[in-house]
């Protein structure tokens, strides 16, 4: 194959222009800049792990399934697991929002990753709802007889069914973490393409 | 069993949850806990000092 051939496969394209845009010393820095060394940065990995410990827990709650999780007592460990790390997941989440709503975080060119996060919060709320619906108890029964009122006014009942715990569990544990795991992966990615947003310049002296 | 038990006696739940209630705002004691608890980890992550961060600054 020729040298020509080569350059104009898809793959050879592909590869340079990813290695390009995010070489290996930058999806992987050694280091990090010195304004990074602040306890307001730490909030945006603390949902990434929370988010680890969420799916881990929730491909076992899969695995074993709803008379384990209500029934014996690692199940109900399990279930524990996966509720507190989706408490400290939005918690977390919250904070690095407001973090970076303060620092106008969508400075620099970083708009995409801004939005790919407020996209991935939203997301997050609505697989946090299915997962409330999914329970398989009467918390879960309330909390769809009391929502499909909201979700029957915007029209969206008739698609999506809060009353149907068959398809809210397949939202809960196929459509939605597809969703949230692809745009993390997404945000996480731009935010190594665009690097960690600065601090606003003092201007204090300015004058 | 019995340290589940004084656990589920410390923390009451299965009674009804307390609620709050000014003219048009309903919540919750718990989502107000929450909610007064991320303030006050917010604030605490802008003005408590992270370690290693004098150290590195000498080391420039």
């Amino acid at each position: 194959m020729s040298t020509t051939e080569v350059d104009r496969q898809w793959t050879t394209r592909l590869r340079r222009r990813a290695t390009a845009k995010l070489p290996p010393e930058k999806l992987l820095p050694d280091t990090q800049p010195s304004y990074v060394a602040s306890w307001i940065y730490v909030f945006g990995v603390t949902t990434l792990a929370a988010l680890i410990v969420v799916i881990a827990t929730g491909c076992l709650l899969a695995i074993r399934g709803p008379q384990w999780w209500h029934g014996s007592y690692i199940g109900h460990f399990v279930n524990s697991m996966h509720l507190w790390s989706v408490e400290i997941f939005f918690f977390a989440m919250v904070i690095h929002l407001w973090g970076k709503y303060f620092m106008a975080a969508w400075r620099g060119g970083r708009s995409l990753t801004w939005v790919t996060g407020g996209v991935t919060f939203l997301v997050s709320i609505l697989t946090a709802f299915t997962g409330y619906v999914s329970q398989t108890n009467f918390d879960a029964q309330w909390i769809s007889t009391q929502a499909k009122d909201g979700i029957n006014a915007t029209g969206g009942g008739a698609y999506f069914n809060v009353l149907n715990l068959g398809q809210m569990l397949m939202w809960h544990i196929v459509l939605l973490p597809i969703a949230a795991v692809v745009l993390t992966a997404l945000h996480v990615l731009l935010v190594r393409v665009k690097g960690v947003v600065p601090p606003f310049a003092d201007t204090s002296d300015a004058s | 069993m019995a340290w589940s038990a004084s656990l589920a006696a410390l923390l009451p739940l299965d009674h009804l949850g307390h609620y709050l209630h000014w003219h048009w705002l309903l919540i919750s004691v718990a989502n107000l806990t929450v909610i007064v608890l991320m303030v006050v980890t917010f604030i605490a992550a802008l003005l408590l000092p992270f370690p290693g961060r004098r150290r590195r600054k000498e080391s420039k």
